[in-house]
């Protein structure tokens, strides 16, 4: 290309600045640009309400889909659907509630534990460029990106079938807590980087381990950050059906703790979510449905705000560093 | 001293222990997966499983074509609908909204990315499928009504990632722009939004695999039948779909099939994922 | 000239600017005396400007005039507003929220904020920043931006343009064979004289310069001074340097500002050789900023 425009200009005459070329150039701006302005303004016109398009667009999804949906299920928040007993007729939602925070409980207890500790080894103590390092990364990456559906799959091959646990509230657990864990290790990773180095050299100047400096120098000014994952982690594990039909079934029923003591752990339970989707399947009790729904909105809002909440004091941390 | 050196040792070894477990997880996976799909891959034949445009477990035929096809054309139909607004969304939010607007827009986008996909599933189905049922041609229970659904779902992952993209531009591309007598319209869509392609890019990667794997909303509202659609008004089935719904009573062979189907499903997003990383360190490069 | 507080011009038939109820008394008559070369005609001028940026005023009472077909030189220490008066010239402060303007500043006599088009502004008036800024693509194509902004379209046009906009800023030799790399490939040296050819491209007729040397190396630097000696035979040239031997290298008329206020502004070599004001004279000699 360049070597076809510099033979061009050869064969135009080398000196390009050559007198009369200047101006002719003048006088061709002279005559384009006032009538290009007009065009100019239409087009921007254009693209503009094209932009302002984009946003209203997805403005009004967003709140047509929140609105239809409280607005059809806010009047069926019936007392009856908070009942302890799910049956065919009354289809409450309680034991499905209490299971999902049952379920999210036990899988964040799995996965927080297991994704801070990660990223604490790759921000603190991995040496940078390491193969270990690189290979984590890439599977974490592979993790995030696998579907729920997947997850679903090899619960039921592994956890299921491979260590006979049935379907039940452990295996749907385990399932869910490898789903999160990568979410998990990202945010704490991001919130220990969001550290600042003076911090961890204050500890190690005054004799503390690393061990030590870690816990009691950088770990608490991250924590905002790592809330703001666990949140992010929950909400997941709330609204996840895909991993859990074939992990933890949908037996509409709170598992018999009291009864059962630990053996409780390999009932079959439902989630709300799951709940919801039998619900919607079954096509039998739609206003349930759309008051199941507003439960899950709910949830998955104030967990939201919570989590924006943390993000903020994570800023602010910083900022005071 | 000695005592504190085992104490750091302990921890150490249990920092490593917790990083190993994410590799130890993408190791079981794989290996329960492969297990248990390569075998009925192998009992079927690769090119019949992949190729073939039948499936009828009743007669122990299992072509997951159709799948593949109906996952395909989900997700491009998907593209179609959620990149455009997606993207559109994510310049003004980056460069067109007052600070008001943008409060109101952004925890909005955040919360369309927390609804639960079930929810997202309910609302295709009492609001999408009846709407296209009145207006066009079919039942409802479409292709289309699977696109437009998969559309708003992958809306939030594009403007997240695209407006992080567009806001890292460093500002003195956009001034020189203007210094040169463009307008604000020329200087974002001819200078902001090339420099950020690439991130741009990432974002549609990532909303393409969320398309792909997606499972429960397109259930509800796709009409799941096993066969290449004929247009996208007809029902489709995607290779999610296939798995859910069969995997509750398929034993043998035929569980077999559903489980490869997830082994082809996983290969394709593990490209995907691929794909997502080249883009990512071109950009990192530039 | 019988009034000492206005700029010298010989401008025929150029209004003469009224005098700004700021400038109290003989200190401030004195203050604003000029010593503009009487020959030039003004290209640009400042009339009584302004600035505030909220409550805080970052430019009060401002008068000049930038001479056509030379080099003017904006001098002073940090914060002093001579970056904020080279931006309020083709209208970049547009971009700072709260940035409020009073005052006149006119092109070729027209009034630059209320006559002529915003666009149009920024294309006679060309502006090259402090960090080289060339666009993320290929050589060309930064050239080429202004010309197609501004309604050019047609291939030879744009290669004539292209080529001579880089000759002018004498990186042709360089750039010949490299038209469809990308810009940023480029050292900062040639990135900046590339972003210069990209503004001459787009035929301004004034050519703001915001320190435009001051990320760069000695001998980047020295090449672009030669440019801009060359360049004003085309060009009105306004620059802001913090180096004085630029200035004094570069420039025929030098303005001295500090804190918001211009101190004293004239022929470069009468500034720097026999200062009016002993703020200018305490500066040009090093004594502070």
């Amino acid at each position: 290309m360049s070597a076809k425009l510099t033979i061009a200009f050869e064969s135009a005459g080398a000196p390009a600045a050559a007198p009369g070329s200047g101006n002719r150039i003048d006088s061709l701006f002279e005559a384009v640009e006032e009538r290009h302005r007009k065009r100019r303004r239409v087009v921007s016109a254009l693209l503009r309400s094209v932009v302002y398009l984009g946003a209203l667009l997805t403005t009004v999804v967003l709140l047509f889909l929140v609105g239809y949906i409280l607005v059809n299920g806010v009047p069926y928040l019936t007392p009856s659907l908070f009942e302890w007993e799910y049956n065919s007729t009354n289809v409450s939602l309680m034991p499905a509630l209490v299971n999902t925070l049952i379920m999210a409980a036990l899988s964040l207890a799995m996965a927080v534990p297991v994704g801070v500790g990660s990223a604490i080894y790759l921000v603190e103590y991995a040496k940078r460029g390491s193969k270990f390092v690189a290979v984590v990364r890439t599977t974490t990456e592979t993790l995030q990106g696998i579907p729920s559906i997947i997850y679903g799959l090899f619960g039921m091959l592994f956890f299921v079938t491979a260590l006979h646990w049935n379907l039940s509230l452990l295996a749907g657990a385990c399932t869910l807590a490898i789903m999160v864990l990568p979410v998990v290790m990202r945010t704490t990773e991001e919130a220990l980087l969001a550290v600042p180095d003076s911090y961890r050299e204050g500890g190690f100047g005054l004799g503390a381990g690393r061990l030590r400096t870690v816990f009691r120098c950088v770990l608490p000014s991250a924590v905002p950050g790592i809330l703001g994952g666990v949140i992010l982690a929950l909400g997941r594990c709330v609204g996840e059906v895909a991993a859990l039909i074939f992990t933890a079934g949908s037996i509409a029923q709170i598992p018999n703790f009291a009864g059962e003591g630990l053996g409780a752990l390999f009932d079959s339970t439902r989630t709300l979510a799951v709940h919801m989707y039998t619900l919607a399947s079954e096509g039998l009790h739609i206003n349930e449905t759309y008051a199941t729904a507003v439960v899950l909105l709910v949830m998955v809002v104030l967990l939201n705000l919570l989590a924006t909440f943390a993000a903020k004091k994570m800023n602010k941390g910083g900022s005071d560093a | 001293m000695s005592q504190l050196h085992i104490k750091e040792g302990i921890a150490r070894a249990l920092f490593v222990a917790a990083a190993g477990i994410s590799i130890l997880a993408v190791a079981l996976i794989c290996v329960f997966l492969f297990a248990n799909g390569v075998p009925a891959i192998a009992e079927i034949g690769l090119p019949e499983f992949l190729f073939g445009t039948t499936w009828r477990p009743a007669n122990d035929i299992y072509g997951i074509f159709p799948m593949i096809v109906g996952s395909i054309y989900v997700t491009a139909g998907a593209i179609v609908v959620g990149v455009p607004t997606g993207l559109l969304c994510a310049i003004f939010l980056s460069r067109f909204a007052s600070g008001k607007v943008a409060a109101f827009l952004k925890p909005g986008v955040e919360l369309l990315a927390g609804i639960p996909s079930v929810v997202y599933g309910f609302f295709g189905l009492v609001i999408i499928v009846p709407f296209i049922r009145d207006t066009m041609p079919g039942r409802g229970l479409s292709l289309l009504a699977a696109a437009v659904l998969l559309g708003i779902m992958i809306l939030p992952t594009i403007i997240t990632v695209a407006q992080s993209a567009l806001d890292a531009v460093p500002k003195k591309y956009y001034e020189g722009a203007l210094a040169l007598g463009a307008d604000h319209e020329r200087s974002v869509f001819r200078v902001v939004v090339p420099a950020a392609v690439s991130g741009i890019m990432a974002g549609i990667v990532l909303g393409v695999g969320r398309a792909i794997g997606e499972t429960m909303a397109v259930i509800m509202v796709a009409g799941n039948q096993p066969i290449i659609p004929e247009s996208i008004f007809a029902g489709v089935r995607t290779m999610t779909a296939n798995i859910v719904l069969e995997m509750g009573y398929a034993a043998d062979l035929h569980r077999g099939a559903l489980v490869a189907t997830g082994v082809v499903l996983f290969v394709f997003i593990l490209l995907i994922t691929m794909l997502f990383n080249v883009i990512k360190k071109r950009g990192e490069l530039k | 000239m019988p009034n000492a507080t206005l700029e010298r011009t010989a401008s025929a038939g150029h209004a003469p600017a009224t005098y700004m109820p700021h400038a109290q008394g003989q200190a401030a008559d004195r203050r604003m005396k000029e010593k503009a070369p009487a020959d030039a005609p003004a290209k640009m001028g400042v009339r009584g400007l302004d600035l505030y940026y909220k409550d805080f005023q970052a430019l009060k009472g401002i008068n000049l005039e930038f001479p056509k077909n030379q080099v003017t030189a904006l001098i002073g220490p940090s914060g002093c507003g001579k970056s904020t008066l080279l931006k309020s010239l083709n209208r970049m402060n547009d971009l700072v929220e709260g940035c409020r303007v009073e005052g006149e500043i006119t092109l070729d006599g027209e009034d630059a904020y209320r006559s002529i088009d915003v666009n149009s502004l920024r294309r006679r008036v060309g502006m090259v920043f402090q960090q080289p800024n060339p666009f993320p693509m290929s050589v060309y194509d930064n050239v080429a931006f202004g010309p197609r902004t501004h309604g050019i379209k047609n291939r030879a046009d744009l290669d004539e343009i292209v080529e001579q906009s880089l000759r002018d800023a004498a990186i042709w030799d360089e750039m010949k064979d490299r038209l469809k790399k990308n810009a940023l490939g480029f050292s900062g040296g040639q990135q900046q004289r590339l972003c210069i050819a990209r503004a001459l491209a787009v035929r301004p007729e004034v050519l703001l310069m915001d320190e435009a040397t001051s990320a760069l190396d000695p001998i980047s630097t020295a090449k672009i001074e030669d440019l801009v000696g060359e360049l004003k035979s085309k060009y009105t040239v306004i620059m802001v340097t913090h180096n004085m031997l630029q200035a004094l290298r570069v420039s025929d008329k030098t303005a001295f500002f500090l804190l918001g206020e211009m101190v004293e502004a004239g022929a470069t070599d009468d500034i720097f050789t026999a200062p009016v004001d002993p703020r200018t004279a305490d500066y040009v000699a090093g004594r502070f900023g």
